[in-house]
């Protein structure tokens, strides 16, 4: 799952059912959370407010919501706004062209010491013994350490089904056993190699097909669970387990009971079905995980390369019984996460007992095999998706039945996009996980989606030809998303749809085609989102928050919001983020973080305005409520608007009271002031809360991509030529940075239809390309033209109204080009990624009649 | 001082040497094809100097690391994206693979492109080295460092040092490249966030905005 992992079992567990990243119920129950517009506390004093809502350029409404009588005054539409919305450079860019930008990798300490995880060759074994002697008597070894524990793995619910073991059973390859810290990386290298461990291999099987039968090697001898501090995969606990098979996990639409699919298929003029398969693709991020730990005696410090300072914090001090405020989390850039950087890892708990055992700082960076190998990948997916419909396209019953393999973990599924994407009284998911002996799954840019996408959008363009619907048509009449309304209104116009031909109409070897699939998300609310807002009297503002930037650019965002609020601009504001010495931020997943922290900053900036503006208002001669902020100045507001007014003609007009920002700045009566605010409730209330920290936000997300592309049918080569991409995120607050997250998106997902697969030999149970070269992904040759789109959708739920991109911009891609494949060549291919020689069997089979 | 160490390693790296002490590799080939051999040039292995072994402990170099020069010890082994980030502490050259198959860690060996992550480091002895530190003009950054900020050419900029370093070092050769020659220059480039859109964007805008001027020296 991508949202924030929390570490304790009580908070994971009130979260999970609204673990829409899992894919496995990814809306809660309705029934049972009620839309919540009350506010959280009736005693709160209130006021009422009109808000701007709908859609620019469709339709602009506004909606009248009470909100607490401390949030800052509505925030109008961008169009009127001076930095929200305004395409901004980052401000960190200089640090990242230069080389100047520390990231974790970059981090070096004095007395810094390098460590080297020894992990298991064997992807299923008992460690009869471990010998670190040699590797103690290197010269210079400083700290050995071997495992008694691993985090990641899915676990036992009843211990006692497997006979103890000294040391954890090796479950997959590339499971860390023990690991050293040594003065350089070449030393830590060295001693690794001495390291003696005798293992008694056992049984394995890695192919989920394999597994799912009777008699294959358990990976689990007993019912098992993965707990939430793995920062990834997990679900719901307690699911039915036979074998290797954990499952199947019933779900209906958003959240609700299954549906009377038997009924609806009964009801259906029309049915269509099919099987689809994707792959384990693995988040490759540049920078491996790693961290530099620094244990002192009265606390430790973790340079981390995370997507959540805090949970980091989390997971340290609940590992070593420490208060967390003995646990020091440091992110000042990070070089990509993708849903697998939350936790501490089996690498950071290694590096901090090290750093321990040697009174020194240690640095563990992954190597680029062990990234592959151990701390992450998407789960790969079966699924077998029914959907029938009326005549007139009305859908009656939607039917999946899935599985897929998280390796030692859990959340394989892919149900989100069935159950939450289109109208339909009967909606039924079954979705199991398929324990392998291969490293555990974690959350991965939209965990779910682009696998449950890439069956829905064809199975539902297959409904469209055999209505002999157009499948915009068809999708106009099934989906109730005004916003995607709109995005595929955009789209079809940029691409052109109306010049799309019938399947198949090119007749030389080259065979082009257009398609198109949509995503759906959720509006998910990290409420422990904090922001602190100084000004000092030399005028210098800061904003100070745990929160880490992933690469979003939520630093730039964070920016522009207080620079709004106070007539700067964003190169005026010092962002100090990625630590967690600030206020608590929250987790970079689900899509959460700029819809969580940038209302706090806004408001943190608000509160901190009323300050300095009531201990400058008496030097003004005015009240505070008088006086605004903008362009660099204080001034008083009726005054401005009447010269305004005057047209001009000042010269018998009132002068305007006003300061500079700086000289407002001078006059406070102390050398700063600051303000901090937390993520307040949306307003209106949420869909539902999950314990005190997590909101399930009323609306979705959506997004609408269409892709060209172009079939070799010699060589079996599929080539993207061009995608129009147009999504929403709220109110954008930086559409250059925006744009740039819906590139990457629509890149991975590209990558992920093509390219990427990890493969593991069913004989070894080993990893053949735990590479960059022979594990492929997409380059800058295979990079098409891609316009982005991005509308402005309005709802009226917080101080800023904004949300994220992440997740959306990836989910639809690579099910818009199996469309579009379709559209080239009148074949449907139902596996990813789409080799030439997956391609060349498909065309086959339309030949011979097979499919 | 600086002159001498480059010829004392320039001495005492010959070709027996260097395969006694590092067994013959491809990275063997790569150092005798160097010019760093003693060995004159047509005379077999057997008729050379007699050989001093260098390593495996450290050996003293200096390279002309963005225009200064700079004496540093490494291991023979040591490669020069290590030399640079943990002896010479220049982070900004990344290791992401660190088997060539990613160009992160790309720097400029006497002006070419190279992975400074397939390269030892004492290959680079007595050569120019420029890494994205030394890119910029003191506080005048490169056209394309600049055109990254505009274009929003970085994501979690992981990949933006080597990208960077492609990008310039094509402009130097082509003041005046096509979108694919664009492609081209980035085609070992591996960036995961997705920015390659912009990267085009950013060194074709650069490449206009240099008005067809050649790149920064070295």
């Amino acid at each position: 799952m991508a949202m924030q992992q929390e570490p304790h079992e009580t908070k994971k567990a009130t979260v999970a059912p609204a673990s829409a990243p899992t894919g496995e119920t990814p809306v809660p129950n309705a029934a049972k959370h009620p839309p919540n517009d009350a506010p959280n506390n009736a005693s709160t004093p209130m006021r009422t407010v009109k808000l701007p809502a709908g859609i620019k350029g469709v339709e602009m409404t506004e909606v009248e919501r009470q909100i607490p009588m401390d949030e800052p005054p509505v925030l109008p539409v961008n169009a009127e706004l001076s930095v929200i919305g305004k395409r901004t450079p980052r401000i960190d860019g200089r640090l990242k062209v230069t080389g100047a930008a520390r990231y974790t990798a970059d981090v070096r300490l004095p007395g810094m010491l390098f460590a080297r995880i020894v992990t298991s060759p064997h992807p299923h074994a008992r460690v009869r013994s471990v010998d670190t002697s040699a590797a103690e008597r290197h010269p210079n070894v400083r700290a050995v350490h071997v495992l008694d524990r691993i985090l990641g793995n899915a676990e036992l619910r009843d211990k006692s089904k497997e006979l103890p073991a000294r040391y954890p059973i090796v479950r997959f390859a590339g499971q860390p056993v023990a690991a050293v810290a040594a003065v350089t990386q070449a030393d830590a290298d060295e001693a690794a190699r001495l390291i003696k461990i005798d293992y008694e291999p056992l049984p394995f099987v890695v192919d989920a097909d394999r597994a799912k039968a009777k008699d294959a090697p358990l990976v689990f001898p007993g019912a098992a669970d993965q707990a939430g501090t793995a920062g990834g995969g997990g679900g719901p606990r307690g699911v039915p387990q036979e074998g290797n098979v954990r499952g199947p996990v019933e779900s209906g639409p958003r959240g609700q009971q299954p549906g009377d699919v038997e009924k609806g298929f009964a009801e259906a003029d029309v049915t269509v079905e099919g099987e689809f398969r994707t792959q384990v693709q693995t988040h490759s991020a540049l920078e491996t995980h790693g961290v530099v730990v620094d244990w002192k005696p009265d606390g430790l410090t973790v340079y981390a390369s995370t997507q959540g300072t805090a949970s980091v914090r989390d997971e340290f001090a609940a590992i070593f019984n420490l208060k967390k405020s003995q646990v020091r989390v440091v992110t000042e850039f990070m070089g990509g996460g993708f849903g697998a950087k939350f936790g501490a890892g089996n690498f950071g708990v290694i590096a901090a007992h090290l750093s321990k055992k040697a009174g020194a700082p240690v640095r563990l960076m992954l190597d680029r095999k062990d990234e592959h190998l151990s701390v992450g990948n998407r789960p790969s997916s079966v699924q077998r998706l029914k959907i029938g419909a009326k005549r007139d396209g009305q859908l009656t019953a939607i039917h999946l039945q899935s599985y897929g393999t998280a390796g030692t973990g859990t959340g394989a599924g892919s149900g989100g996009p069935a159950q939450n994407m289109y109208q339909c009284p009967n909606i039924r998911t079954e979705e199991s996980d398929v324990f392998t002996h291969a490293g555990p799954a974690a959350a991965f840019r939209a965990p779910g989606h682009p696998q449950g996408c890439f069956a829905l959008e064809q199975v539902i363009d297959e409904l469209a030809e055999r209505l002999q619907m157009d499948p915009l048509a068809l999708r106009d009449k099934i989906d109730e998303s005004p916003a995607r309304r709109e995005e595929r209104r955009i789209g079809a116009a940029k691409i052109n749809w109306p010049r799309r031909r019938a399947p198949g109409a090119d007749s030389g070897p080259i065979k082009r085609g257009v398609g198109v699939a949509q995503a759906v998300w959720y509006r998910l609310i990290n409420l422990d989102s904090a922001c602190e807002v100084r000004i000092t009297r030399d005028a210098s503002v800061e904003l100070l928050s745990g929160v880490q930037d992933i690469g979003g650019g939520i630093r730039t965002a964070l920016a522009q919001v207080v620079a709004e609020e106070l007539g700067l601009k964003p190169k005026d504001i010092a962002v100090r983020i990625g630590d967690t010495s600030y206020p608590a931020g929250p987790a970079s997943g689900g899509s959460m973080t700029t819809g969580s922290i940038s209302p706090a900053a806004r408001n943190a900036a608000w509160k901190v305005k009323q300050q300095m503006l009531q201990e400058v208002a008496v030097s003004l001669g005015t009240s505070a409520d008088k006086l605004v902020m903008r362009d660099g100045q204080v001034f008083v507001y009726e005054e401005a608007q009447k010269v305004a007014e005057g047209n001009g003609r000042t010269s018998h007009a009132a002068p305007i009271r006003k300061l500079s920002f700086k000289q407002a700045a001078a006059r406070l009566k102390t050398e700063q002031i600051a303000a901090r605010a937390s993520r307040a409730d949306d307003y209106g209330g949420f869909l539902f809360k999950g314990g005190a920290d997590f909101g399930f936000g009323i609306g979705i997300y959506g997004g609408v991509q269409f892709a060209e592309v172009a079939v070799d049918t010699e060589t079996g080569i599929v080539k993207v030529e061009r995608v129009v991409a147009v999504h929403d995120c709220g109110r954008p607050l930086n559409p250059l940075a925006v744009e740039s997250q819906i590139n990457g998106g629509v890149l991975q997902g590209i990558s992920y239809a093509l390219y990427e697969n990890r493969i593991l030999d069913r004989n070894t149970g080993l990893m053949v390309n735990p590479n960059l070269e022979q594990y492929k992904i997409l380059g800058a040759r295979e990079t098409p033209q891609i316009e982005v789109h991005l509308i402005e959708e309005y709802l009226g739920r917080n101080s800023t109204d904004a949300g994220g991109i992440g997740e959306p911009s990836t989910i639809p891609t690579a099910a818009a080009i199996a469309n579009a494949f379709y559209n080239a060549t009148g074949v449907r291919v139902r596996e990813i990624p789409m080799t030439p020689a997956r391609v060349l069997a498909a065309l086959d089979g339309k030949k011979g009649g097979a499919r | 001082m600086s002159d001498e160490d480059e010829r004392d390693v320039k001495q005492r790296v010959t070709r027996r040497g260097f395969l006694k002490g590092a067994g013959l590799t491809a990275a063997g080939a790569a150092i005798l094809e160097s010019g760093l051999v003693g060995a004159s040039e047509g005379a077999s292995a057997a008729e050379a100097p007699a050989p001093v072994v260098v390593g495996p402990g450290r050996v003293a170099m200096t390279i002309r690391l963005n225009g200064a020069s700079r004496r540093v010890e490494v291991e023979p082994r040591t490669t020069l994206a290590e030399a640079l980030r943990f002896e010479l502490g220049l982070t900004g050259t990344k290791v992401v693979c660190d088997r060539g198959s990613c160009s992160a860690c790309t720097v400029w060996l006497d002006g070419t492109p190279v992975c400074s992550c397939m390269t030892l480091a004492l290959d680079a002895a007595g050569r120019g080295v420029t890494t994205i530190e030394g890119l910029a003009d003191g506080e005048t950054l490169h056209p394309v460092q600049e055109a990254f900020i505009e274009y929003d050419a970085t994501q979690c900029g992981f990949c933006t040092p080597g990208m960077i370093m492609s990008c310039a070092a094509l402009l130097r050769k082509n003041a005046d490249p096509t979108l694919e020659e664009v492609k081209t220059a980035t085609s070992g480039n591996l960036c995961r966030c997705g920015t390659y859109p912009k990267v085009f964007e950013a060194t074709l805008a650069a490449a206009r905005q240099s008005g067809g001027k050649k790149g920064a020296a070295e």
